[in-house]
């Protein structure tokens, strides 16, 4: 606890903290955007099924933490080879989600729509999306838990500034108080976001969408 | 205005042994325009696929269905369609619901809103106007669902059994709505139905459709005076002879179905005095 009061006084815990989640921020809106395109891509084309699909299935059995060599290789010791190791930690659980949830819309939904006019972009941004929204929210709850860890083993590996470095530097200085005061920060702040950002917001979409009185 | 010249369809494979799953075979059906027209028949004889198809939501595997002279290719502004589940939007409230084809069509503004506005309380549900759809009853949604489907105002209506699911009540209300509709603006018709009395009450002609495969039977007319009573006589007059001709399917799709222990002098089809006459066939 006194660890952790001296660290949060010198600033340097709230500098990590910050710096950790604007890291954060980045990699998991890239790996949103990417995610859901993808997943889109994945439901609609039969072509981008079958030339990505068993990749992604594939690649979703690859811990994050395994990328970290790959992306030191191709990006060095940076923010680029962290920033990968979000967005590939993240992605494919989103892109799934989004696949599935595209693909278990209620047909009947897509006909009403047809029948009312809606085609091509229409069809996908007025009613498709919408209809798979809380299945895809569903998905980037569970890409952000993903990008959360994966980001502080990125961390862990270099002077990145973030919380993870002020892990690794504890263990250096064989401050056990310190190492196990950061990790309780990292576990409430995982939670904290989750609970508050993220299961709210699903709570609120699955009222809106009438999916709670099933 | 609406027109199908030996209309079959099939689908690959997936049917019974032998029996290609036929959908429809040999259709052969004229409607008018302005027309009021009640398709009947057991479950399974294609009603529904004969609406898709002239929705262009399907297409047949011979002949040609056209409408307004022209083939279908597609959904169009001209016709819409109301299923017997609402099919409304959760995410939209009911104002939105009813706003949407009007949206898609581009009609924007005052007249988009005064529109709405004008169909919503024709259902008498503009003060649920800011209501979820999964905080209705299921008779408020199918009557959002009525208001959607007259709100772009399209020449033909197609309804599949959309007031199945409503108490006698409820439905009563809606037939004399949808007649009065009907009747003011002189729309094109086809309703199917399960429930022979609503069909005497609200078409002008009844088609009558047989299965395996499926195909029209006959047609009935049932040109009485309007606004009609579904408890009138004259009504239940047609109801019976629709019902009579309908017994015959049935009683052929049940001996067909492999019920060894069923005799056609067994259980009566349906009799019920609440007007529900010929339900759940
Ligand atoms: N996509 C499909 N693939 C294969 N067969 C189909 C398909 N859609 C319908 N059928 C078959 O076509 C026939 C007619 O179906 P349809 O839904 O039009 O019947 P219906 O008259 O509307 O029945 P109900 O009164 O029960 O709604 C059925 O035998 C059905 O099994
Ligand atoms: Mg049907």
């Amino acid at each position: 606890m006194r660890a952790l009061a001296g660290a949060l006084r010198s600033g340097l815990l709230l500098r990590a903290v910050g710096k950790s989640f604007a890291r954060l921020a980045v990699g998991y809106s890239l790996s949103l955007a990417l995610g859901v395109a993808l997943g889109v891509g994945l439901a609609r084309a039969r072509w981008v099924k079958d030339t990505l699909g068993p990749v992604v299935l594939g690649l979703q059995a690859i811990p994050s933490v395994c990328w970290l060599p790959l992306a030191l290789l191709w990006f060095g010791l940076g923010e680029a080879a962290i920033q990968m190791v979000i967005v590939l930690g993240s992605l494919l659980s989103i892109a799934l989600a989004t696949e599935s949830a595209v693909n278990t819309i209620p047909p009947l939904m897509v006909r009403a729509a047809r029948t009312m006019g809606a085609r091509g972009a229409t069809l996908w941004l007025r009613v498709i999306l919408p209809a798979a929204f809380p299945g895809i929210v569903s998905g980037a709850r569970l890409g952000w838990t993903f990008a959360w860890r994966s980001l502080l083993a990125g961390e862990l590996l270099f002077l990145s500034g973030g919380l993870g470095q002020v892990l690794e530097m504890g263990r250096e200085l064989h401050d056990m108080a310190l190492v196990i005061g950061v990790m309780v920060v990292i576990v409430a702040l995982g939670l904290a976001s989750e609970r508050l950002l993220f299961a709210r917001l699903e709570a609120r979409v699955r009222q809106q969408w009438g999916l709670d009185r099933a | 205005m609406i027109a199908l010249a030996g209309v079959a369809k099939r689908w690959p494979g997936g049917g019974e042994a032998g029996a290609a799953s036929a959908g429809l075979s040999a259709v052969d059906l004229r409607v008018g325009a302005g027309e009021f027209v009640c398709l009947c028949g057991p479950s399974g004889c294609g009603k529904t696929t004969l609406l898709n198809l002239i929705a262009g939501l399907e297409f047949p595997t011979e002949g040609e269905v056209l409408v307004g002279g022209q083939r279908v290719r597609g959904p169009g502004p001209d016709r819409t369609v109301m299923f017997q589940e609402s099919a409304l939007f959760p995410w939209l409230s009911v104002a939105a619901n009813v706003a949407f084809p009007l949206e898609v069509a581009g009609v924007g503004g005052g007249e988009r809103a005064a529109r709405v506005e004008r169909y919503l309380r024709m259902v008498h549900l503009w003060g649920f106007r800011d209501r979820q759809p999964h905080t209705l009853s299921g008779g408020m949604r199918q009557r959002v669902a009525l208001a959607r489907a007259l709100v772009a105002e399209p020449q033909i209506l197609l309804m599949d059994e959309p007031f199945a699911a409503l108490d006698a009540q409820t439905r009563d209300v809606l037939h004399a709505e949808l007649e009065r509709v009907w009747l003011e603006t002189k729309k094109t018709v086809i309703f199917v139905t399960h429930n022979v009395r609503e069909a005497a009450r609200l078409g002008d002609r009844v088609v009558i459709m047989g299965t395996r495969p499926g195909r029209i039977k006959r047609v009935l007319d049932s040109k009485l005076a309007r606004p009609r009573a579904i408890n009138h006589r004259d009504v239940t007059e047609v109801a019976s002879a629709i019902e009579d001709e309908l017994k015959i399917e049935i009683e052929k799709v049940i001996r067909d179905e492999g019920d060894s222990a069923w005799s056609p002098s067994g259980r009566p089809v349906s009799a019920g005095a609440d007007g529900g006459l010929g339900d759940g066939i």
